[in-house]
């Protein structure tokens, strides 16, 4: 079954998007699995390396799922127990008054008009469940009091749909309730992993995140062959040799970042640029071969899975005797660090509150966590004037800058990367309001959704910010995507050669470094990517 | 199906009014009897589902954040949006139930040729329903008169500003003509736009059916059909006093009012009206954005099997140190 590539969706066919739901009930229209718009199944050994129950190979066409013989009770007894564990889980379950204000909220429907993909819908196709067999009124009233049974049909719909929101919070901002969408399908995919139902590109990560410390399976040796490979390539680029510091004890800062940046093309730009940076400042930090994935896509399957694979951070700030920790440019790493970490694996007693050794900044905001996040501690720096900059090196760059669902709702991180773009680049403008800040639109692959195979919901997904990228493109000659997040650095490309052909994606510090001067550098003439700088093109075409 | 359902179950509710009052003369049951038992249902079933909802833990801090966050002192802190202290929480809370934020953000989004998506501001469900809940409440206050005497100045002032255009005998209040407006346009709304009547329920069109029967069978009975206020008032002021009266010839009208208002009160803890009271359970909304600075405490947060730096170590060993990778044990 070959899945449909994305050239042979048209843009203008695939934005004929009809929104008008179908005629029949949603209860009564059957759910139809469409390629290109679901992953594939996991895979028995990556279940069976973290210990997920009902390992089994199977497929997602399959007419038989292979569960277990009880696996409605197994479902219903873990939905009892969760709504009995998470106020927001129930409370979101019960309060819902069907006002529809989140319904054009979310991208997937904005770009397929799938009406089971307004927020609204995707919930109540577990609320429907949970009314059944959780309340009274569902128990004796039935489908009247909007309460269904849990058939195997039911079920798959639950998965299909689970695996089609990205989790990225927009119609929580939007709803006079805060119902969190992604609370529930946080939630209802954790039941799905009761029965051994994930996805083939979540859990092959979770396992290999697990046995090696980063979702690529990056072995330490071939981390340290990247980083050689890093190095030589900034020799070639600005005539300087960085140091790389790995697994080192005592450093005063332990750095970690998402392992897309060990790999994806603009993400290995990135870790470039940091080595750069890090090395012009004299930081006294570490990387580490074990915490090598700052992502955790164990928090895309259960709570409890997550919190195995974010244990390694703090264990590892232990072992190597750090003060504290910098977090690289990430997304879900953020809501994780953020607002579950220090829940989690917490509290981090031996490590110091931190404080920028440059500038004598505290950081009050990261105090019990003490992760910064690495837009904190550079805007900081260019505030106290620690960086000297050469912008012009940038010109040929037309900025915008999208939001990363996670660090915008999770957080409301918006204002340090702005400032660190506008003190290295001329040219800034801002995608429409309604799309960004938190009101930023996902880039259609986040909670593990980037795989190949569902292209389609990609680019459905990612309709929007793409939408609002050739808008700027449009008016402003916009050509540079910037991003804080590893997901989207990956994904955007094959958004923006899709929807907006003609804009490159890549990290905030990535032009950080380009703009950067450092001491001992020869005249650069090509960016980090070994392209011309503006004004040196003649030369190089000589 | 849940609007014809809806629909008939509060029409059976008018005719059970007929059958029993006109037909059976079963004042005391449906005077006295059903609104006892409707409100204690109203007040205990209420506690009962804010304290179930309260003793669930809040095992992580997840507010939803909707405007900067707390930072270096030199970036503009969004303390509402993004509240960092229990102040914060509050004034965005007071704004959430008072003045429905959210909602007030509320666009509506539109696909063009091209493509063209646009996200236009629309208030129209905001407008609703903050007239829909704001007219409710002061014609539930007006309804104060009737429990106490002698009447309290500030219910006879709001009624003055109620009725301040003078308006016809009786005095028209606006409020009602808002609040019957504001019901139509919330029941219009979920009938005539396609998504909005996908998703609607019989738990959605049942209390605007209810409602809606409630405040027309209240404008009946003020302005159109004769009934005896004092006579009213005496039972109200019975029931408040706990001594029951049911005075004679009191019109029908009032006794389906006070059947629908009855079956509101009933029916108000098993359903989504409780959002009145969720809404200050509300993890996303009513938790402060502190998550770095103040550590918070999952009280289920159990230990979990981990794969440890040592067996991390044990496994790759050899390949660390052929690159020259540091290791704890040689």
């Amino acid at each position: 079954m070959a899945e449909p590539k994305p050239e042979e969706l048209k843009p203008e066919e695939l934005a004929k998007i009809e929104y008008k739901p179908p005629k029949t009930g949603w209860m009564d229209t059957p759910t139809v699995f469409k390629k290109g718009m679901f992953c594939y199944g996991n895979q028995p050994k990556f279940l069976k390396t973290v210990g997920f129950p009902n390992v089994r190979s199977w497929s997602v066409l399959d007419e038989d799922w292979k569960l277990p013989e009880n696996w409605q009770e197994i479902f219903i007894e873990g939905l009892r127990e969760r709504v009995g564990k998470y106020r927001s889980f129930r409370l979101f379950l019960d309060i819902c008054v069907r006002c529809g204000a989140c319904a054009d909220k979310c991208h997937y429907f904005i770009g397929g008009g799938d009406p089971k993909n307004m927020p609204v819908l995707r919930a109540e196709l577990l609320r429907s469940i949970y009314r059944k067999y959780c309340t009274t009124s569902g128990k004796i009233m039935g489908k009247i009091a909007g309460a269904r049974d849990l058939t195997i049909d039911v079920l798959k719909e639950l998965w299909y749909y689970a695996y089609q929101c990205s989790e990225c919070r927009r119609c929580s901002v939007f709803c006079p309730y805060g119902i969190d969408t992604a609370e529930i399908t946080i939630l209802a995919r954790e039941l799905l992993n009761l029965l051994g139902l994930n996805t083939h590109w979540i859990s092959a990560p979770v396992a290999q995140c697990y046995m090696t410390g980063n979702h690529l399976g990056l072995l330490p040796h071939t981390q340290k062959d990247t980083f050689d490979q890093m190095v030589a390539d900034l020799e070639v680029v600005t005539g300087i040799k960085v140091d790389v510091p790995l697994n080192r004890k005592g450093a005063e800062i332990l750095y970690y970042v998402p392992s897309g940046d060990m790999f994806d093309e603009r993400g290995y730009f990135l870790t470039m640029a940091t080595l750069l940076y890090f090395h012009e400042i004299g930081l006294d930090y570490t990387w580490s071969t074990y915490l090598s994935d700052g992502g955790n896509f164990g928090f895309f399957t259960t709570n409890e899975v997550a919190k195995r694979l974010n244990a390694k951070a703090y264990a590892e700030a232990k072992r190597l005797k750090v003060k504290w920790m910098i977090g690289g440019e990430c997304g879900h790493m953020w809501r994780v660090i953020h607002q579950y970490m220090n829940t989690w694996n917490g509290p981090p007693d031996f490590l110091e509150e931190p404080v920028s050794p440059f500038t004598g900044t505290k950081f009050e905001n990261a105090k019990s966590t003490k992760v910064v996040h690495i837009c904190e501690f550079t805007a900081d720096m260019i505030k106290h004037g620690k960086l000297k900059f050469d912008k012009s090196r940038n010109d040929n760059l037309i900025v915008t800058y999208h939001d990363s669902c996670n660090t915008s709702r999770g957080m409301g991180f918006f204002e340090e990367p702005r400032y660190v773009i506008n003190s290295v680049c001329k040219n800034f403008y801002e995608m429409p309001e309604n799309t960004i800040r938190e009101q930023t639109f996902c880039c259609g692959c986040g909670s593990g959704l980037n795989a190949s195979e569902d292209m389609e919901l990609r680019l459905r997904g990612g309709l929007p910010r793409a939408n609002a990228v050739k808008h700027v493109k449009d008016k402003y000659g916009v050509n540079r995507l910037a991003c804080i997040c590893a997901i989207d650095r990956a994904v955007l490309p094959a958004l923006m050669d899709y929807w907006v052909p003609g804009v490159t994606v890549s990290g905030v510090h990535e032009m950080v470094a380009n703009a950067l001067i450092c001491k001992g550098e020869k005249e650069r003439t090509t960016d980090l990517r070994n392209e011309p700088l503006p004004g040196k093109e003649a030369k190089e075409n000589v | 199906m849940g609007l014809l359902f809806s629909f008939f179950a509060v029409t059976a509710l008018i005719v059970i009014v007929f059958i029993g009052v006109q037909a059976a003369h079963l004042h005391y049951l449906f005077g006295v009897i059903i609104p006892y038992a409707a409100f204690l249902t109203f007040i205990i079933g209420i506690i009962y589902r804010v304290v179930k909802w309260g003793r669930i833990p809040v095992p992580f801090r997840i507010p939803t954040t909707a405007g900067q966050e707390k930072s270096l002192p030199w970036i503009k802190h969004n303390k509402i949006d993004n509240p960092f202290t229990s102040l914060g929480v509050i004034v965005r809370m007071a704004l959430e139930v008072l003045l429905f934020r959210s909602l007030f953000r509320n666009t509506k989004t539109e696909l063009r040729d091209g493509p063209k998506l646009s996200y236009g501001s629309t208030k129209w469900l905001w407008l609703g329903g903050l007239a829909f809940h704001w007219t409710f409440l002061i014609i539930l206050i007006r309804h104060f008169r009737l429990f106490l005497e002698p009447v309290p100045i500030p219910i006879e002032i709001l009624e003055a500003l109620d009725g301040f255009f003078q308006v016809g005998a009786p005095v028209l209040y606006i409020t009602d003509l808002i609040f019957l407006g504001a019901v139509t346009f919330l029941f219009l709304r979920r009938v005539i736009i396609p998504q909005i009547r996908y998703i609607s329920l019989a738990a959605d069109y049942f209390p605007l059916f209810l409602i809606g029967a409630i405040g027309g069978s209240g404008v009946l009975m003020r302005y159109f059909l004769k009934t005896d206020v004092v006579g009213i008032k005496q039972l109200t002021m019975g029931l408040i006093t706990f001594s029951p009266v049911v005075p004679q010839g009191i019109g029908i009208i009032f006794y389906i009012h006070l059947l629908l208002v009855s079956a509101l009160f009933a029916y108000f803890p098993m359903s989504k009206l409780m959002h009145m009271a969720g809404v200050f359970l509300s993890p996303t909304r009513n938790l402060a954005n502190n998550n770095r600075a103040v550590r918070h405490v999952n009280p289920w947060n159990y230990p979990v099997k981990v794969h440890t730096y040592e067996e991390y170590e044990d496994d790759f060993r050899d390949k660390m140190k052929a690159v020259g990778i540091p290791v704890e044990k040689e």
